[in-house]
């Protein structure tokens, strides 16, 4: 009997060693291909799609993403500015990247093919700091069933969500945190003046149901009829809508802010040439057909095909964007933003 | 089997003086931030000795066993066995057995495999070992209950394992730490013939801690009384009971009456109005002493005031405890002194005494001792 | 032995003071780490929108707690004191929130109270995001914690007191406020703090289903996610670690006392058939364990409806988590993997170091400042310890941040976070056993290690079965204490629930929260029938 105990006991602490070996082994030997770390912003759900994608021709170069909302992404980065992380950025709001480059933070390359990139989406330098790689765009994701089930009117401007109508319906995403909230607020901001914007914003916020952490999130909520309006993207608007959300898509007619994808090297990387490599690849008609299949406007805008379920004409509902304008502002408006709305402590019913 | 035993040790004995100690502590003392625990305390044991430490709980007897086995280093002070100094060794590189009042056996051990725990990673054959875990529990008696798990077994037969597993090694020094106060009195006294039997047999040197005299009385070879952590007397049973070197042993062993008086001269102390020849042990007339007499002691007498040492007595209680009586008399020699005699029940029958009779007791000059009053002890 | 308490002492160091004690420090820091005194926590006290969070944090734990008492208390008193019929089912089923992340309940929150919840009606109106829905979040969490505590209170009810109050005409009311009560005051007591503890320093409640409502715990992620401006999150987690530091420290000094109320020996009460109370409390049962399970209920049905609420047919493909946010079924292998090696490697660290702490000779202080750092991280929120790690294993000058953001990081971190309930299982364990088996080892001139091996771990092995059920659970469900310091590779399934939830993959979300309820009812059931054959086939000496 007891001799069994001490086997048993034995083989138990044997099992346990080898069992943290093995898990501790895992964890550090890695395979010998290049690893690149590449922060992004991109959505999620397509992550695996483009890191498969870049790896049908890149076989030995592994990413490994890090992945958040743009607003973390950027703080992130600025963060880790003295001991930086990323190798590369692709995927990244271009008024964030606009941040980082007075930050000395980004490394200039010219990848190959650079000049069939329409001109507003690369950096004007030369070499480029940045280049490019398809816009997204504001859009309101509206409930029908909802609307019907509360005699909502379909809204066709950013001044009808202000309407005492809307009241506790409306969904945006926290501009600090998602590069979609921040889209939006500084598009009101040059749309409609910066007095009459924070004017606008205060009105709105009365509408407000929730503030989201993520772009994507008014949208899918606005699909499930949570809150019947969500403002969010046409890229998530449009899944949404393929997924069977009863949903309508809506541009604005001020027009619709937008922000641009963008990919840059880090400056001090340690694997330079697999960065390069990716970054040429991130601007060959491959990967231009990539962006295409979530987002209607790519930087080779003759590329774009017409995704589904949004309008062919993309190009005209995007409003004027001063990226350098966000950009220089980025840091005031949102810590005017949270003095304004980030402490309501509770959310309008 | 007792027999392969005693020649294991006597083998060690071999080139040894019988005038050296087996065991020698010397000025060992042991504090615990302010409170010692052990005062100075010296000790000779010899070879094959069954010496008990007796003492109520908190006298520093557990203290100073836990020290000889290396459990507790002693702050100063010296220990010595079989000749080497084993003072600061940590209790692995002692010779000692332990038995402990809980036993303490394995619990997920059969009684065969706790018995065999000290033998095995030794060299011994595996043949040899068992053969040896069966003698040992030949020799307690437990050949059929090997196979059994300590919780099996009953409180006697734990403690009788526990003793096997502390002998297995053939340890020059056995430690008893109040191996029978857990279990029932009947078992108690038993196991006690029982150790001590094995003990003589073995001849092992023995050391128990106990606080049970009657335990000490009957098993000890010698008994060392402590009390607050100091020695107050060392001697065979018989010493201690019939010669107490102190109040506190005359109290602590066995019962005493205890009565203030006053040396008179050589020879005489008073005690109240009544005068008592004894052996005043050099005192200066004018002490103040204390009378201490064993209840059985005091004697029952036909003769009236002239015999010397007698008192008249008025028995105030008499309590039948069966083989005796136990009577309390209250003396007019002196308001206020109050004895107790233990009055054999058949003499109690014969003379019929009840409560309120009137006696004439004698207080044997040879059975009191006197002790110099200090207020500390009474 | 000295040298083992060296190694696992200076992992408790390594792993738990440091970090803390440099997070600490960077609370005194400016951005370029130059110190700055208190000016993080001037700033901090006049920016109400950080500030406010304070008096939210109280405000939901404290509602949450006298919620969760009372009714955790009542089911105890259900549980032991009637004989009312399916008792052990009903005491299972109340330890199912044990067994999921404290984001599940916000998902089925939801789904149920949310605008579209099956049961809106019931809130009149008002909106589920905020604190209604945390504190409905945290009582679900926090009950079965509650509950373990009444009841283990409840159980060392003295039955010649009931026998007393009964002889003495005593109704039933009066007996409730004269003996169960009392008895149980300790308990109670113990629970309060322990309810209000997790409910202060929870981060998946109110990260969910807190709308705007700030909370300390969420702006601490806020500041550090969201912001990366460390020097606040420091400050937060300094300001949440009061809270939780003086909870403990009343819990342990009340539960001192318990353990002196327990030793009088006493009668157990066992109760007497009483059909009318029987049923009252059979009913109470029934509508609590109907609630709890309606909420792992709802997350199940809402992970396989394909679109919720417009379209109800059953689908997987919330279950396709590789083309969702988060890690993919990756993190959820991710999440086994720690969860294993946290309970192997947990074990057997827990273990050997109570050990030490108890059996050990000599070296007092040592042991002492040992047993500290082992109570030490109950009062640390797992949100602290995770930043404490960024600030300690992030460091470019330290040699172990070779570690930072792997698996291993994950595991020291997760171990530590439930250092203390391991290691105060295993002292008990070891307490029960003779004191003088070391002694008797030495004096049989055996070394310690073959007494701990042959001896200690076999009498204990129930005991370690026990710890490493609970680091495996808790491994599974926390976020809080590895949300800050997962990497890409080491994503888990619950920062997946968490991540999902964020981009609004609620369905996916409910779906990866309830693979972890699985994973965890599996890991129960194994763990029960590891703990039945080991008792036969090595505990055959507890049988007489």
């Amino acid at each position: 009997m007891a001799e069994k105990t001490v086997r048993l006991g034995s083989l138990l602490a044997c099992a346990a060693i080898v069992a943290a070996a093995i898990g501790f082994a895992a964890t550090t030997v890695r395979a010998a291909k290049a690893t690149l770390t590449v922060y992004t912003a991109v959505e999620a759900d397509d992550l695996k799609k483009y890191a498969a994608r870049f790896n049908e021709d890149y076989p030995d170069i592994e990413i490994k993403w890090v992945r958040d909302s743009t607003g973390v992404i950027t703080a992130k980065l600025l963060a880790e500015k003295a001991n930086p992380q990323a190798d590369v950025i692709w995927g990244l709001a271009a008024t964030s990247l606009l941040v980082l480059k007075p930050e000395g933070m980004l490394m200039p390359y010219a990848p190959k093919g650079v000049e069939r990139l329409d001109a507003q989406f690369r950096d004007k330098d030369n070499p480029p700091t940045w280049v490019g790689m398809d816009a997204w765009v504001a859009a309101l994701c509206f409930n029908t069933v909802e609307a019907q089930k509360k005699n909502l009117p379909k809204p066709a401007s950013w001044k009808d969500l202000t309407k005492p109508v809307y009241k506790g319906a409306v969904v945006m995403p926290n501009p600090a945190s998602s590069g979609t909230g921040f889209l939006d607020v500084s598009s009101w901001l040059q749309l409609f003046g910066e007095t009459e914007g924070w004017k606008y914003m205060d009105a709105l916020h009365q509408n407000i149901g929730v503030y989201t952490h993520s772009g994507s999130k008014p949208c899918t909520m606005a699909g499930a009829g949570e809150y019947p309006l969500g403002v969010s993207f046409e890229f998530r608007a449009a899944r949404q809508k393929k997924q069977g959300a009863p949903i309508d898509i809506v541009f604005p007619s001020e027009g619709s802010g937008w922000d641009m994808e963008a990919t840059a090297i880090v400056k001090g990387t340690k694997n330079l040439e697999a960065a390069k490599t990716l970054v040429n690849w991130s601007v060959t008609d491959k990967a231009m057909k990539l962006y295409n299949e979530g987002y209607a406007v790519v930087a080779i805008s003759k590329m774009s095909q017409p995704v589904e379920h949004l309008p062919a004409n993309m190009l005209e509902h995007m409003a004027k964007n001063d990226f350098q304008w966000a950009a220089t502002n980025r840091a005031k408006i949102l810590a005017e933003w949270e003095k304004r709305y980030g402490a309501k402590s509770e959310p309008k019913k | 089997m007792g027999k392969a035993l005693r020649r294991e040790v006597g083998a060690e004995e071999v080139g040894r003086t019988v005038t050296t100690p087996y065991l020698r502590i010397s000025r060992l003392t042991k504090t615990f931030g302010a409170f010692t625990a052990l005062d100075d305390i010296s000790l000779e044991i010899v070879e094959g000795e069954f010496v008990c430490f007796l003492g109520p709980s908190g006298c520093g007897k557990t203290t100073l066993l836990r020290a000889i086995a290396g459990l507790d280093i002693q702050t100063t002070g010296r220990i010595e066995q079989n000749g080497r100094d084993i003072s600061a060794l940590p209790p692995t590189k002692r010779d000692f057995g332990i038995v402990f009042q809980s036993y303490a056996l394995f619990p997920n051990l059969t009684a065969a495999r706790n018995v065999a725990y000290g033998l095995e990673n030794t060299r011994m054959p595996r043949g040899e070992l068992v053969k040896r875990v069966h003698e040992l529990l030949d020799l307690m008696g437990l050949a059929q209950h090997g196979n059994k798990y300590p919780a099996q077994l009953s409180g006697g037969q734990q403690q009788r394992v526990a003793l096997a597993r502390a002998l297995a090694t053939s340890p020059g020094l056995l430690l008893l730490d109040e191996p029978l106060s857990a279990l029932d009195a009947k078992v108690r006294v038993h196991l006690r013939h029982e150790i001590r039997a094995l003990q003589r047999r073995l001849g092992v040197t023995t050391i128990m801690v106990t606080h049970d005299q009657e335990e000490a009385l009957t098993m000890a070879d010698r008994i060392v009384v402590m009390n607050a952590g100091a020695i107050e007397q060392v001697g065979t049973p018989l010493e201690i009971y019939r010669e107490p070197a102190s109040p506190f042993v005359a109290d602590f062993i066995g019962v005493m009456n205890f009565v203030a008086g006053t040396v008179v001269r050589d020879g005489a102390v008073r005690l109240g109005r009544s005068e008592l020849a004894c052996d005043v042990e050099g005192l200066a007339a004018g002490t103040e002493v204390t009378l201490a007499i064993r209840p059985e002691d005091i004697v029952v007498h036909d003769g009236g005031r002239s015999e010397s040492n007698a008192l008249t007595v008025r028995v105030d209680a008499l309590v039948f405890l069966g083989s005796f009586f136990r009577a309390d008399l209250a003396g007019d020699a002196a308001a206020g002194v109050l004895l107790r005699a233990d009055l054999p029940a058949d003499m109690v029958r014969r003379r019929r005494i009840t409560e309120k009779s009137t006696l004439s007791v004698l207080l044997p000059p040879e059975r009191i001792r006197i002790y110099p009053r200090s207020p500390v002890n009474r | 032995m000295r040298l083992f308490i060296g190694v696992i002492g200076l992992y408790l160091v390594a792993a738990l003071a440091l970090p803390l004690g440099l997070m600490l420090a960077k609370s005194l820091q400016g951005s370029r780490d130059e110190f700055v005194g208190l000016a993080n926590y001037v700033r901090y006290f006049s920016t109400p929108a950080l500030s406010q969070s304070i008096g939210n944090s109280l405000g939901v734990s404290i509602l949450s707690t006298v919620i969760t008492v009372p009714l955790a208390f009542l089911y105890a008193d259900a549980l032991t004191r009637s004989r009312m019929p399916f008792r052990g089912f009903f005491k299972t089923v109340a330890l199912v929130p044990i067994l999921v992340p404290s984001l599940l309940p916000g998902l089925a929150l939801v789904y149920l109270f949310g605008n579209q919840g099956l049961l809106k009606a019931a809130l009149f109106g008002h909106s589920i995001y905020g604190p209604i829905g945390i504190v409905m979040a945290e009582v679900f969490t926090t009950f079965p914690h509650a509950l373990l505590i009444v009841l283990a209170a409840l159980a060392l009810a003295d039955a010649r007191l009931y026998e007393a109050a009964v002889a003495l005409r005593a109704s039933r009311p009066k007996i409730f406020w004269t003996v169960t009560l009392p008895g149980a005051r300790y308990g109670l007591i113990s629970a309060t703090f322990v309810v209000f503890t997790t409910v202060v320093t929870d981060f998946g409640a109110p990260k969910v289903i807190g709308g705007q409502y700030n909370v300390l715990a969420t702006d601490v992620y806020k500041q550090v996610i969201g912001q990366q401006n460390f020097q606040m999150g420091a400050v937060v987690s300094v300001i949440l670690l009061v809270p939780a530091v003086f909870a403990f420290m009343v819990d342990r000094a009340v539960r001192r006392r318990q353990v002196a109320l327990l030793s009088a020996r006493a009668v157990p009460y066992e109760p007497k058939p009483q059909p009318l109370f029987d049923l009252l409390m059979l009913a109470y049962c029934v509508v609590i364990g109907c609630a709890l399970l309606s909420i792992v209920a709802i997350s199940q049905f809402a992970a396989v409806v394909k679109f919720f609420p417009y379209n109800l047919a059953l689908t997987w493909a919330h279950y396709d988590f590789d083309q969702k946010g988060g890690g993919g079924w990756a993190s959820y292998y991710n999440s086994i993997r720690l969860a294993l090696l946290t309970s192997v490697v947990g074990t057997v660290v827990v273990f050997v170091g109570a050990y030490l702490v108890e059996k050990a000779r000599g070296f007092a202080l040592g042991r002492g400042i040992f047993h500290f750092l082992a109570m030490l991280p109950m009062a640390v929120p797992g949100l602290v310890l995770g930043l404490a790690y960024i600030f300690f294993f992030n460091a470019p000058a330290n040699p172990l941040n070779v570690l930072y953001r792997t698996m291993t990081i994950l595991v020291v971190n997760t171990i530590m976070h439930f250092y203390t309930v391991g290691h105060l299982t295993a002292l008990t364990a070891l307490r029960q056993m003779d004191p003088e088996f070391e002694t008797v080892s030495a004096s049989l001139k055996q070394p310690f290690y073959r007494t701990f091996w042959r001896v200690t771990v076999p009498v204990c092995l129930p005991s370690t079965l026990d710890i490493a059920i609970y680091m495996f659970v808790n491994a599974m469900t926390t976020v809080s204490g590895v949300v800050f310091i997962y990497g890409p590779k080491t994503e888990l399934a619950s920062i997946s629930v968490l991540n999902m939830d964020d981009t609004g993959e609620i369905a996916s979300a409910a779906a990866m929260a309830m693979m972890i309820f699985y994973t965890n009812v599996g890991a129960r059931m194994l763990h029960l029938i590891l703990a039945r054959a080991l008792e036969r086939r090595t505990q055959a000496w507890r049988r007489r």
